[in-house]
C-alpha cells in the first residue's frame, strides 16, 4: 500500500500549469493527505484565488500523477476556509519563482506592511529596488504588472494576499 | 414560494449580482483603452465570476434540489436572476464602467467584511477569499474615479454624468425586505445600515479627492432581486446563456 510519505513525494511532481516551476507543495494548496484502509488517498486542496482557472487543472493533475503511481482511488477535495494566503508559498518555492522571473510575494506581515507603507518589491532580473507598479493585474489572477526603473524590464509580481 | 428558502434566496442574490457585473466585464476583453487595462478588467470579471461560482455552487447546495453552478448560470430565465439592477447596466465609456465598478466595491467590501462574522460557515468561508480581492478592485477602481474626476475637462464631466446616470441605481443595493430582515435576525445576513455608513464613507472621500459631486437621492431605481429587470438583462442571457440553449448538455 503506498504510504502518505509516498504520496508527498509524489505531489512533489504535479506543477501550477500556469507557473510550471513550482509544484503544489511549494505553493501552500495542499491542506491535508489521507489514506485510507482501501488506499483510496483524499487529497484536499485549496484555491489561490477564487477565480483561478488553475485549480481545476491542478485538482485534474494530481488525480493523475497518483492514479499513475498505481493509488486505486483518488478524491480530491476543495477548502475555502482558512483562505490561503501567499505566506504558505514555501522558501523554495519563493526562490523559484525568482529565478523564473516572478517577484515572489513579501510577508503579509512585514513591518512595511503593518505601517501601510508601500512593499519594496526587487526586480527579479537585476535586484534593483528602484521599482514601479504598472498595474496591480497581470498576466493572471495572482500576479500585478510591475517595472524596473534600473534595467528597464518589466516583470511580473506574485500578489501578497 | 419566495420565503421558502432564504438562505437559498440571500445567496443566490449574492452571487446574481458578482455573475452578471463579471460578464459586463467580460465584454471589455480585446476592447480595452490600454493593454494594462484591458488585462485588468478582464482579471477583475475574473475575480467575480470564480466569487459567482462558489456562491451559486453553495446555493445550489442549500437549495437542496441538486442544481450545479451551471445549472443556476445557464438555465434560469431573466425574471428567476435576482442581481441588481447596476450590475447589468451596460458598460458604456470607460468612465461609466468604472464609476460602475467603483459604487459596486464600495459596497461590496464592507459586506464581504462584515460576512466574515456570518453565522453561516461557507458564507463566511467564500468572504474569507473574496475580502482580499474585493480590497485591491476598490483601490483600482477609486483610482480611477480620482484620475478621471481630477483629469481633465473632458474626463471630469464624463466621470460625473456617468455618476448621475448610474445613482438611481445605487438605493437597490442597500434595499431590504422579507429574505433580507430573516437572514439578518439569523446573524447570517450583516446590519445593512452598517454596511451603507461605509459605502457612503467610501464615496464621499473618494468623490471629494477626484473633485466629482455626489448626485442627490432622488429616485431610486428598484425590483431586481424580485427579478424585474431593465431591457438590458435579456441581451446579456441571450449572449452568456447561448452556447447552452443551442446545445443543451454539451461537455467539452
Amino acid at each position: 500500500m503506498i504510504t502518505k510519505d509516498r504520496i508527498l513525494e509524489l505531489l512533489d511532481y504535479v506543477k501550477d500549469p500556469e507557473i510550471p516551476v513550482i509544484n503544489v507543495l511549494e505553493l501552500g494548496v495542499v491542506r491535508g493527505v489521507e489514506v485510507e484502509e482501501s488506499g483510496k488517498a483524499i487529497i484536499t486542496i485549496t484555491p489561490t484565488y477564487t477565480g483561478c482557472p488553475a485549480m481545476d487543472a491542478m485538482a485534474a493533475d494530481i488525480k493523475k500523477e497518483l492514479l499513475a503511481a498505481g493509488v486505486p482511488e483518488v478524491e480530491v477535495k476543495m477548502t475555502l476556509a482558512p483562505a490561503w494566503t501567499t505566506d504558505w508559498i514555501t522558501d523554495t518555492g519563493k526562490r523559484k519563482l525568482k529565478e523564473y522571473g516572478i517577484a515572489p510575494p513579501e510577508k503579509t506581515a512585514d513591518i512595511r506592511a503593518l505601517k501601510g507603507e508601500a512593499p519594496v518589491v526587487l526586480c527579479p532580473h537585476c535586484g534593483s529596488k528602484d521599482t514601479v507598479m504598472l498595474s496591480p493585474f497581470g498576466s493572471t489572477a495572482c500576479k500585478a504588472l510591475w517595472k524596473c526603473n534600473q534595467c528597464l524590464e518589466p516583470f511580473d509580481q506574485f500578489k501578497c494576499l | 414560494m419566495a420565503m421558502s428558502n432564504p438562505l437559498f434566496q440571500y445567496t443566490l442574490r449574492l452571487g446574481d449580482d458578482l455573475l452578471i457585473l463579471s460578464h459586463r466585464l467580460s465584454e471589455w476583453c480585446g476592447h480595452g483603452p490600454i493593454l494594462e487595462e484591458d488585462i485588468a478588467l478582464t482579471n477583475r470579471s475574473l475575480d467575480h465570476l470564480g466569487e459567482a461560482r462558489n456562491l451559486l455552487t453553495y446555493a445550489g447546495q442549500v437549495e437542496g434540489k441538486g442544481r450545479t453552478e451551471d445549472d443556476l448560470a445557464y438555465r434560469r430565465m431573466e425574471r428567476q436572476f435576482t442581481n441588481v439592477k447596476l450590475v447589468e447596466q451596460p458598460n458604456g465609456d470607460y468612465a461609466h464602467t468604472m464609476a460602475r465598478s467603483f459604487l459596486f466595491d464600495a459596497y461590496h467590501l464592507p459586506l464581504m467584511q462584515a460576512l466574515l462574522k456570518s453565522k453561516d460557515e461557507q458564507l463566511a468561508a467564500i468572504a474569507g477569499k473574496s475580502v482580499k480581492e474585493a480590497t485591491y478592485h476598490l483601490r483600482a477602481s477609486s483610482e480611477w474615479m480620482v484620475r478621471f474626476g481630477d483629469g481633465t475637462a473632458e474626463s471630469h464631466q464624463r466621470a460625473q454624468a456617468a455618476l448621475d446616470d448610474l445613482w438611481t441605481f445605487t438605493g437597490e443595493l442597500f434595499e431590504s425586505d422579507d429574505v433580507l430582515a430573516q437572514m439578518t435576525q439569523a446573524g447570517i445576513a450583516p446590519d445593512m445600515a452598517a454596511v451603507k455608513a461605509a459605502w457612503s464613507k467610501t464615496v464621499d472621500e473618494v468623490l471629494a479627492e477626484a473633485t466629482l459631486k455626489r448626485p442627490a437621492d432622488g429616485f431610486m431605481a428598484t425590483g431586481g432581486r424580485k427579478g424585474m429587470h431593465t431591457e438590458h438583462m435579456g441581451y446579456i442571457l441571450a449572449e452568456m446563456q447561448h452556447v447552452t440553449r443551442a446545445y443543451p448538455g454539451a461537455e467539452w
